[in-house]
């Protein structure tokens, strides 16, 4: 995109809004009425066209879900949500028929992921990254779908999946995060529009680093993606998902759901930098990021690995989890969650020992600062059968400031002699020292604060495809602006 | 190049600095001796610009400017440069990268390009050379773990990287080894230039023999209570403090 001078102006002042990504794409949209009920259920099934059984099953999770009690036990405080006052469904209108080629997208699309810093076309060409782009309710894009096809790597928007591999879809949705798993996974198995779908076959390994790229632009409108990642024997993949939201002054709902599966020596690395507009230093607007990701490990030495990088929502709530049932399986949590101004953060995992010698491991780096708060919440068990099972967590806190807090609350059941679960809990304040050492040496303030706390997250950026290494650092900068002085 | 005049400085109200006056001209090198708790750290961090140092009264020119008037990182960038006597551990950032934020920033703040990462390293590894410290350091968390020397020889690399005209050491030779001596003698005396200065806080003497003082200082009780040549260095070594101690009640 030829960046003229308006565009440039428009750039300038989000970055000096701070939040970047805050701009809203002008477009025409196609939606659904506001509020939920069956008919709104039926709209967007139908305008999926999907088989009887997809409908099916989400009416049977909506009626559900009206029986369901809002979670209650976490952490952040915030008025009840009016779920009829929010849309449902929202897509471009140029997508009503569906463009066969990213030639055919939508420029004002392809423009908008372009000044995220996504040029999906470049993409495609140079970075050798994979990307679907959801924008709302639909994904847009899918680059490398053919090239991906020659392995057999199947990679494409879940609504195309469910037409094109029913199977797969029937036999793996809802089989690791069931509908009646908590109230959010629910409406997202009532009402969930897009996402992605991804199919690695045996003995695959993805020759290149597939993402997702979640962008919710209209107004008053809630993402629920669902995103399904199988990893058949023996493959490996490594999958990046990207979110960014416009500047609103009310809230908006994110209510996604992720279910990874790997069956016997395979490996899924699932890595996160979410980055949804957090709201004003007062707290205004901002998204409800309210997500249930759970991944299986199903197969024997298989292995699951979730690292993320958490800087934006106003309301994150979020628990990446691992179900280790095979023998000698692998969980992994790698977290980074920096809060600022009035955000709130309850995250953490859940690892689930099934399996005989599986392990697990949990590294915890929680950055508050402003008037923020933050709570590492995680679960631990040791199932009877779990002999040999182990797990280590690391657990840090910084803080930046005194009105902010930090948490750490974690929940160890063992119903395993043999099974080991060693934890370490550390909180810390960023030293006056540290920051006047720097400042001497020509650092100024906001970079000092940033420098200390990439060091303080080390652990866990290394852990990230190198791609996403280096904005993740300078998002950690970006996240704390304004946090000193 | 720098001008001290009548300094008061306080630290959580209590005056340690008491009408300091000290003016260093470009080219020289000074020393400053004293007792422990007599101020010269105190000195060094107002000179830095730390937070919490109040001056209650005199001021300070550097280059003809109003020193106080600026943020410490302004003063970094226009060329105060102090090896702190307790160097500070960053854990987690290489010291490569902290080296490399560093002197970028001084580049921006002196309006010289910026170095990539290659080009710092270049530099880096230069130094290093020259001042015989091992490569190995390079990769560490800045500080963390390191022995005393180690921190000591880390503040004279960064010292050497940053090419600081006014350089204020605070102690840099205490716990050093002799071949480590050698290596800040040698970091400061590269620095000597016409248009440069600097400042040796120390407790020993010896140091001076490596890094000859144009003046040497005595501090004591937040006072300049008495200069005077090389000679004198020598003359306190023999008898101590106990002067300045009845001098100053
Ligand atoms: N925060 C503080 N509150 C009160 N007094 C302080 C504070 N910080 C330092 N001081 C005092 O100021 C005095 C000067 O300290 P300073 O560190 O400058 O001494 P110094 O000359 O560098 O000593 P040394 O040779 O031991 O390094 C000391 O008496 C010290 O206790
Ligand atoms: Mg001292």
């Amino acid at each position: 995109m030829a960046a003229t001078p308006e565009t440039a102006q428009q750039v300038q002042e989000y970055a000096d809004d701070g939040y970047k990504y805050g701009f809203v794409t002008d477009i025409e949209t196609e939606s659904a009425p506001k509020g939920l009920n069956e008919d709104i259920i039926r709209f967007i099934s139908a305008k999926k066209k999907e088989p009887e059984w997809m409908l099916e099953s989400r009416l049977k999770a909506y009626r559900h879900w009206l029986t369901m009690p809002e979670p209650e036990w976490q952490k952040p405080d915030f008025p009840a949500i009016n779920y009829q006052d929010s849309y449902y469904y929202s897509a471009p209108k140029s997508m009503a028929d569906k463009p066969k080629s990213l030639d055919e997208v939508d420029p004002e699309l392809l423009a908008t992921y372009e000044k995220l810093g996504i040029p999906l076309q470049e993409q495609e060409r140079l970075a050798g990254v994979a990307v679907d782009a959801v924008f709302d309710s639909v994904s847009v894009a899918t680059t490398f779908k053919a090239k991906l096809e020659e392995v057999g790597v199947i990679f494409c928007p879940i609504s195309e999946a469910i037409e094109r591999c029913p199977d797969l879809v029937q036999k793996y949705l809802g089989s690791v995060v069931p509908y009646t798993d908590n109230k959010h996974a629910c409406l997202n198995a009532a009402v969930f529009t897009d996402g992605s779908f991804v199919f690695i076959p045996k003995g695959v390994r993805c020759p290149m680093e597939l993402s997702t790229y979640f962008r919710i632009n209209a107004e008053n409108t809630g993402q629920f993606e669902r995103t399904l990642i199988i990893a058949d024997e023996g493959s490996y993949v490594s999958y990046l998902e990207g979110c960014t939201a416009p500047m609103r002054d009310e809230h908006q709902l994110h209510a996604a759901v992720v279910e990874l599966i790997t069956l016997d020596d395979a490996e899924i690395k699932y890595s996160t930098v979410q980055n949804w507009y957090p709201g004003d230093e007062e707290g205004r607007g901002g998204i409800y990021n309210f997500v249930t990701k759970r991944g299986a490990c199903r197969g024997r030495n298989s292995k699951i690995s979730w690292t993320q990088v958490e800087t934006g929502s106003a309301i994150t709530w979020k628990y990446p989890s691992c179900i280790l049932q095979g023998e000698n399986s692998v969980g992994e949590f790698y977290s980074i969650a920096i809060t600022n101004n009035r955000q709130q953060a309850d995250t953490g995992t859940k690892m689930i020992h099934l399996g005989k010698n599986t392990s697990s491991r949990i590294i915890s780096k929680g950055i508050s600062a402003g008037r923020s708060d933050q709570t590492y919440r995680g679960l631990v068990r040791m199932g009877p059968k779990a002999n040999g099972a182990r797990n280590y967590t690391q657990c840090d806190s910084l803080l930046i400031g005194d009105t902010c807090g930090a948490h750490t609350v974690p929940y160890i059941e063992s119903k395993n002699k043999g099974a080991v679960v060693e934890h370490e809990a550390t909180t810390s304040k960023i030293s006056e020292d540290q920051l006047f050492y720097l400042r001497q040496r020509g650092i100024d303030e906001e970079a000092a604060v940033a420098l200390v706390v990439n060091g303080f997250c080390r652990d866990v950026l290394q852990q990230l495809p190198m791609e996403f290494a280096v904005e993740a650092q300078k998002l950690v900068g970006i996240s704390l602006e304004g946090s000193v002085g | 190049m720098l001008e001290i005049k009548n300094l008061h400085a306080a630290v959580d109200g209590t005056e340690i600095l008491k009408g300091l006056s000290l003016e260093i001209n470009a080219g020289e090198t000074h020393a400053i001796m004293g007792p422990n708790g007599s101020g010269k750290s105190t000195l060094s961090y107002v000179l830095a610009g730390r937070d919490g140092y109040k001056v209650t009264k005199g001021e300070i020119l550097y280059k003809g400017q109003n020193l106080l008037d600026l943020s410490p990182e302004e003063r970094a960038g226009n060329g105060v440069f102090l090896a702190f006597q307790y160097p500070v551990e960053i854990p987690g950032v290489a010291n490569t990268i902290f080296l490399k934020e560093a002197l970028n920033a001084v580049r921006r703040h002196r309006g010289e390009e910026e170095l990539d990462a290659m080009a710092v390293l270049k530099v880096v590894r230069e130094k290093t050379k020259e001042l015989g410290i091992s490569e190995d350091m390079l990769k560490r968390a800045v500080n963390v773990g390191f022995s005393g020397g180690e921190k000591k020889r880390n503040e004279v690399l960064q010292m050497a990287v940053l090419n600081p005209s006014l350089a204020i050491l605070d102690e840099t030779d205490s716990g050093l080894d002799i071949d480590a001596l050698k290596i800040v003698a040698d970091g400061v005396n590269a620095l000597r230039a016409p248009d440069r200065a600097t400042l040796v806080i120390t407790h020993y003497q010896r140091l001076l023999d490596h890094i000859v003082p144009d003046k040497v200082h005595v501090l004591a009780k937040g006072r300049i209570q008495r200069s005077g040549g090389k000679a004198l260095a020598l003359e306190l070594e023999k008898n101590g403090y106990a002067e300045f101690a009845e001098a100053a009640a």
